[in-house]
């Protein structure tokens, strides 16, 4: 039996005091709230923090408050099968409420948070594995080595982000409120990553995400998500795409499109969104911004499925996900991928 | 015998054990808690090729807890392997490690956690050697040695056999086809980590609880690397949580445990963890394949020349046995007057291959399920139509001399044909390719194959005259009936069968039959759960057990009701004569009775199959009392977008001789395919540099329940003549024709082929990027190793011969 | 540091003193003698050490006792009630759907949370929820055909009542 290495569990009861106690703790205390990321990691060694400070009991950090017409705000301690199922989310953020169902299994969705899939590790196949094996190929920069297994010659770390609701979050315009010992602030998903496989979350480490904000649903925006991955349970995306838009008529006057798991954090494709706007859409159109969505993609040969393969799939998702979004009717997208 | 006149035989009863296995009180290994039970961990190696020049463990005694450490210099120097023909391996590596995995040394303490932290303090001093990765590799470095044994520089095992004369047979053929296939590695992944628990007792006796399908040979192997006498081991098979083949041969842990507890003094429990369980491994080989066939304009094979080249890995395993059964089963499912193939198993620095549920047949069926698609295609034939013409004939000689008997696979392909509307499938999924078609990037196909599979392997693993199976059937007074046998019950249901045949023939329920697990000390040798062998073998001895004690209550009852023995019949818990039934005695009176007549009612039953090896060497391995076979046909779609296949149904026809337990029967036929789809579509055993890619449950792919479509299994049955009630296999056989099929429903829906497994949507978009290219639509290996084959053994082809005596055998009266 | 647990497992009252860092597998299975939990894996892929936390699905492997004290558990030795086999067990037994045996537990608490929320689910839905559960015997086939059975069982029961 793989099990965990030893710490000592806090248990706040408010936010302010799990802020208090991560500020005091400092680099050797780690947050918890699902622990579906964490557990798996510790127990592989990637972490072992002396102190966890756990979530879970934090009442303020459950639920799902608001209306669709003032924003809703989930609260970060929220599970993913609270978010896939949550009505109001299913009728206005249908993509987050298709991510969110999307995560691994059931189990897995009904301990697993959305703050904790926004902060999800990355992931690379050489560093999520046991102890003994990364000793073995050899220890790579992003846990006890120095250099980047993927690409030898690099000065960083290529580990790919691997949510589900990030995409889909950063294309629908939410914010997070994050909260720490000195205060808190309220930021866009964009601010909360960086493009850095170690260093992937650009808050500090003693920020707790309290929330996710969703804007106010505004009449006319659509939203799906397409999840690429082997199998329909368990595995993470190894491509996720993202479209947000806004239509008239048959007119996009607003859109987003953010890939997953193409880089070390989500990936805005502000070109290709921009080509839709103003336009109506057609198959030309989507071919068109289709290419200038997957063009900049360069997914490495890190995760499941074949790298040159994860970079032709984008295309093909990214034509999908707007046909769906824009209207233009069932093009091969399965009701699964897509809401 | 009727199928009506069964009281017990061909209805749909539970298992004996799964009241126990649905409320959580099945006891598997990992479940056993003994009282100062120790705990132990392996030191596995990070070098895929390295000499060991030193081990320091001293660190690791030192830390509290501890309570021994073991490296090979506290083992016997003695080598097994499950092979007589390769005892190749160490329960710690002495001098040498071939592979990231193989064990070194072993720390047993307090708890698993410190038995782990200790291995880590454990420093090992080692010579890395060239690590060879690949058939290829392995071959190019002659002056790297994995083993100094084999047929050859990392060569394990080389074989040549030729039955008739090929090249006349494609001289003559109207169409002869050269097709070459890979056939990736799988691991098993027994939802059961193996698990193990030694207590070397005080009076210096050894038991060791494993999760093995094979205890007789643990039991074996731990005499001779212990150097301790067979007589003072005992080894109890617990309940499996999945074997497929992965349990079946003696392990380093199972050795280990039993050293520690020797040294310790305590009970040792060993349990492996996921990634550890890919290193145990003994999956499926790698396995490229050549496979040139002739055949007539209307189909008929004119001969076969096969050539099958595995990748074995860093041990021999069952690796002798694999590298045949590549070759020597095929001929048993079409007609193939001549025959001719060659093999060869390379060794390489990777966990070492084995069996698999269809060992060593499933590789060489895809090539061959897929060449006839390609030649039906290219003769303008009915796939269907084409292989229920060449269905072999039963009671029938094969071209090497392999005895068939009784043969529905005739039927299973018109049953499989009919149910799935596969005619008129074929040509309206072909028709739809329009314009509405056309919009979808969905594509739909439907595929057909078909296979056999032995009934248990003719002969044992080592040469002897004694049976391979033996059951004791003992009666008590109270009417029950205790079976003894040494048969594991992996979940297929071993023991049910057994408890439904010795009921069938005394005329009692299952629930009266008292089964025990496989226990070396207290039944019967039987050769194991493994080559789809026990419910014939065990059956048989069972029901020859049974009716011996069935005659002594007979005679018991008969001289109580002054009849005739041969009057009487056993049914309803009541021994009588049918005609004067109020008169019948009770079961348990008549055991009474039996035993003031006889004594101790306990009878033996023994089983052997029939000797019926060719007389050629190699002869020995392909024979088996009967084969199974299977038809099937699958249903997909693919998106030519993506390459992601859907698959939308699965129809199998198998012949099970006689299903005992038609839902038995299905859920072993059902589980084949399941196994099938994950091999056929995603799971692969690959690696990196020197390393398992994916040693996880999350990055080996095993199919979910929505990766699984609905199985439609039917079954047909032929009641042969040498299995129980005239039942065959069925836990394997059925995997065989699922890939094939797979890969032919591919190719229907988008005319391309994929002559490699896994068919993962990249080999899909591949091939449709050749096909749009207008180059052949085809993904696969492209070129093969350069070994010479041996100069092969010519014998005369026995095709069409007429079977040898059937029913005929040791032990049988 | 070992600290003290209270748990309500299957209905009682159950302490144990456990370092903190013992997940609930082990501790139901090493420390409250409850077997009956498997595992596959431990990290949260394979769905076997699945139980019921207040209802829902969780898996065992990846849950802190001390994150889930005064949280209503369930394992499969819980399922029966006075002896009697809970309906989804029933219909394992009677249609083969343990084969090994070793992913039912997971499987039959996985499927008795579904009932519980959807007491006539679609196969759809059965295959959905069973999802997170691997099994390498029975190609799901006999799984899915009992929870049916066991769902129409428990509809019928429940008419008569």
């Amino acid at each position: 039996m793989i099990r965990l290495p030893a710490f000592t569990y806090l248990a706040p009861s408010t936010i302010d005091a799990a802020a208090r106690l991560v500020a005091e703790h400092g680099r050797e205390a780690m947050l918890v709230a699902g622990g579906t990321d964490l557990y798996p990691n510790m127990k592989r060694r990637q972490f072992e923090p002396k102190v966890l400070v756990g979530l879970r009991g934090i009442r303020e950090l459950r639920g799902i408050r608001g209306s669709a017409a003032g924003g809703v705000t989930i609260g970060a301690a929220t599970t993913l099968s609270a978010v896939a199922a949550h009505r109001d989310i299913v009728r206005d953020f249908p993509a987050l409420a298709t991510a969110a169902g999307l995560v691994s299994s059931p189990q897995l969705r009904n301990m697993g948070t959305i703050g904790g899939n926004v902060c999800v590790d990355t992931r690379c196949n050489y560093y999520n594995q046991s102890y003994e094996w990364r000793k073995a190929i050899g220890f790579c920069m992003k846990k006890d080595g120095d250099i980047c297994l993927v690409a030898p010659g690099s000065s960083r770390c290529w580990a790919v982000s691997s949510s589900d609701t990030a995409p889909v979050l950063w294309a629908l315009g939410a914010k997070l409120r994050l909260v720490s010992a000195e205060g808190e602030r309220t930021i866009p998903m964009a601010a909360l990553y960086q493009d850095d496989g170690i260093e992937y979350l650009a808050k500090r480490p003693d920020e707790i995400v309290a929330d996710v904000q969703l804007p106010a649903a505004v009449e006319g925006w659509r939203s799906a998500y397409l999840k690429l991955r082997r199998r329909g349970s368990f595995d993470f995306p190894v491509l996720g795409v993202a479209v947000a838009a806004r239509m008239e008529g048959d007119v996009v006057r607003d859109a987003r499109i953010v890939l997953g798991a193409v880089a070390s954090q989500p990936r805005p494709s502000e070109k290709a969104a921009a080509a839709l706007v103003g336009q109506r859409v057609t198959p030309d159109l989507i071919a068109h911004v289709a290419d200038l969505a997957a063009g900049p993609a360069k997914p490495l040969d890190n995760t499941d499925f074949s790298h040159p393969y994860r970079k032709k799939v984008t295309r093909v998702f990214v034509a999908r996900a707007v046909a769906a979004v824009c209207g233009l009717g069932d093009s091969g997208a399965t009701s699964e991928e897509v809401a | 015998m009727t199928k009506n006149a069964f009281a017990v035989i061909g209805r749909p009863l539970p298992k004996v054990d799964a009241w126990a296995k649905v409320v959580g009180e099945t006891k598997y290994a990992d479940d056993l808690f003994l009282p100062r039970m120790a705990y132990a961990k392996l030191l596995r190696s990070a070098h895929a090729h390295a000499r060991i020049r030193s081990i320091d463990t001293s660190r690791a005694r030192a830390l509290p807890g501890v309570l021994a450490v073991v490296t090979a210099a506290d083992l016997p120097r003695v080598k097994f392997g499950i092979l007589p023909v390769s005892q190749d391996e160490e329960a710690l590596c002495a001098e040498k490690v071939r592979m990231v995995g193989d064990p070194v040394a072993a720390v047993a303490a307090v708890d698993e956690e410190t038995a782990e932290q200790a291995c880590r303090l454990i420093e090992v001093d080692y010579e890395p050697l060239v690590a060879l990765m690949s058939i290829f590799d392995s071959l190019a470095h002659p002056e790297t040695r994995i083993h100094e044994y084999g047929d050859g520089p990392n060569v394990h095992k080389n074989v040549a056999l030729q039955f008739g004369d090929v090249d006349a047979a494609f001289d003559a053929a109207h169409l002869v086809r050269e097709d070459v296939f890979f056939f990736e590695g799988s691991n098993h992944l027994p939802m059961e980590q193996h698990a193990a628990v030694a207590h070397w007792a005080s009076d210096g006796k050894l038991t060791l609880w494993s999760s093995t399908q094979t205890p007789h040979y643990v039991h074996r192997v731990l005499a001779k690397v212990l150097e301790t006498p067979a007589a003072h081991i005992r080894v109890i098979a617990t309940p499996v949580g999945g074997g497929f083949g992965g349990k079946t041969d003696p392990f380093s842990h199972e050795i280990v445990a039993c050293q520690l507890s020797r040294l310790t003094g305590r009970p040792v429990k060993i349990t492996l963890t996921r990634e550890e369980v890919f290193y145990t491994h003994r999956g499926r080989h790698p396995v490229l394949m050549w496979i040139k066939t002739g055949f007539t304009k209307q189909g008929d094979i004119t001969g076969c020349h096969l050539r099958t080249w595995l990748d074995g890995g860093a041990y021999g395993s069952y690796g002798v046995a694999s590298t045949f059964y590549t070759g020597v089963i095929n001929p048993v499912t079409y007609k193939i007057p001549v025959y001719k193939f060659e093999g060869a198993r390379i060794f390489t620095n990777k966990p070492p291959c084995g069996p698999k549920r269809g060992h060593g047949t499933v590789q060489p069926r895809f090539a061959l399920e897929c060449q006839l698609d390609k030649a039906a295609e290219q003769l303008g034939l009915d796939p269907a139509d084409m292989r229920r013409r060449i269905v072999a004939e039963p009671f029938t000689k094969t071209a090497n001399h392999l005895t068939v008997t009784t043969i529905g696979l005739g039927e299973c392909i018109d049953k499989a044909v009919e149910a799935s509307g596969w005619r008129d499938k074929r040509a309206r999924l072909r028709v739809s390719a329009g314009p509405a078609a056309r919009r979808s990037p969905k594509k739909r196909g439907l595929g057909l194959a078909c296979s056999a599979y032995l009934t248990g392997a003719g002969t044992a693993i080592y040469w002897n005259d004694m049976p391979h199976s033996g059951v004791l059937a003992r009666a008590d007074r109270g009417g029950g009936v205790t079976v003894l046998c040494g048969a594991t019950d992996i979940g297929q249901g071993s023991d049910s069968i057994l408890a439904y045949l010795t009921a069938e023939v005394l005329g009692i329920e299952p629930k009266d039959v008292h089964m025990h697990p496989a226990d070396t000390s207290l039944a019967p040798v039987d050769l194991g759960s493994y080559s789809s062998r026990v419910t014939l073998m065990c059956g048989m001895a069972a029901i020859q057990a049974a009716e011996r004690l069935r005659d002594a209550i007979f005679a018991a009852v008969a001289r109580k009701l002054e009849v005739s023995p041969a009057s009487l019949v056993a049914r309803e818990r009541k021994v009588g004569v049918p005609d004067d039934w109020d008169k019948a005695v009770s079961f348990a009176r008549a055991v009474e009775l039996g035993e003031a007549l006889h004594g101790v009612l306990a009878f033996p039953g023994s089983y052997a199959p029939p000797k019926r090896a060719g007389k050629y060497k190699g002869g020995g391995v392909g024979p088996s009392p009967c084969y199974s076979y299977s038809a099937c046909v699958v249903e997909l779609t693919v998106d030519e977008d993506t390459g992601a296949v859907e698959l939308e149904h699965v129809w199998i026809a198998h012949d099970i001789g006689r299903a005992l337990n038609p839902l038995l029967v299905e859920g072993q036929v059902e589980g084949s395919v399941y196994m099938g789809i994950g091999e056929a579509l995603m799971e692969e055993q690959v690696f990196r540099k020197t390393l398992h890619k994916l040693p996880s449950m999350l990055d080996y792919k095993s199919p979910t329940t929505l990766e699984t479509p609905d199985i439609h299994t039917i079954l047909v049955e032929t009641d042969d003549p040498e299995g129980p009630f005239g039942a065959k296999e069925a836990g394997q056989g059925p995997l065989l024709p699922v890939i094939p099929a797979i890969a032919n429903a591919i190719h229907h829906a988008l005319g391309i082929r994929i002559d490699e497994v896994p068919i993962t949507p990249d080999k899909i978009l591949k091939a449709l990027d050749l096909k749009r290219a207008g180059k052949p639509a085809r993904v696969g290996p492209e070129r093969l190793p350069l070994l010479t084959f041996k100069v092969p053994l010519v014998v005369e082809s026995a095709f069409g011969e007429p079977a040898d005596a059937v029913v005929s055998r040791p032990f049988s009266s | 540091m070992k600290v003290r647990v209270a748990l309500n497992v299957n209905g009682e009252s159950r302490e144990a003193l456990v370092p903190v860092h013992k997940t609930l597998l082990e501790v139901l299975r090493e420390d409250l003698g409850l077997t009956g939990t498997k595992h596959g894996c431990e990290l949260g892929e394979c769905g076997t050490c699945t139980v019921l936390v207040d209802g829902e699905p969780v898996l065992s492997c990846l849950a802190l006792p001390v994150e889930i004290e005064g949280a209503h558990i369930t394992t499969v030795e819980g399922m029966a009630e006075g002896g009697r086999l809970h309906p989804l067990q029933q219909a394992f037994v009677e249609l083969g759907a343990a084969q090994c045996g070793y992913c039912t537990p997971g499987i039959l608490l996985t499927a008795m949370a579904l009932l519980a929320e959807r007491p006539s689910p679609t196969r759809e839905e059965v295959r959905e929820a069973l999802a997170g559960n691997l099994c390498r015997c029975t190609g799901y086939t006999k799984i899915l055909d009992a929870v049916e059975l066991a769902a129409l069982r428990m509809g019928r029961q429940e008419a008569r009542t």
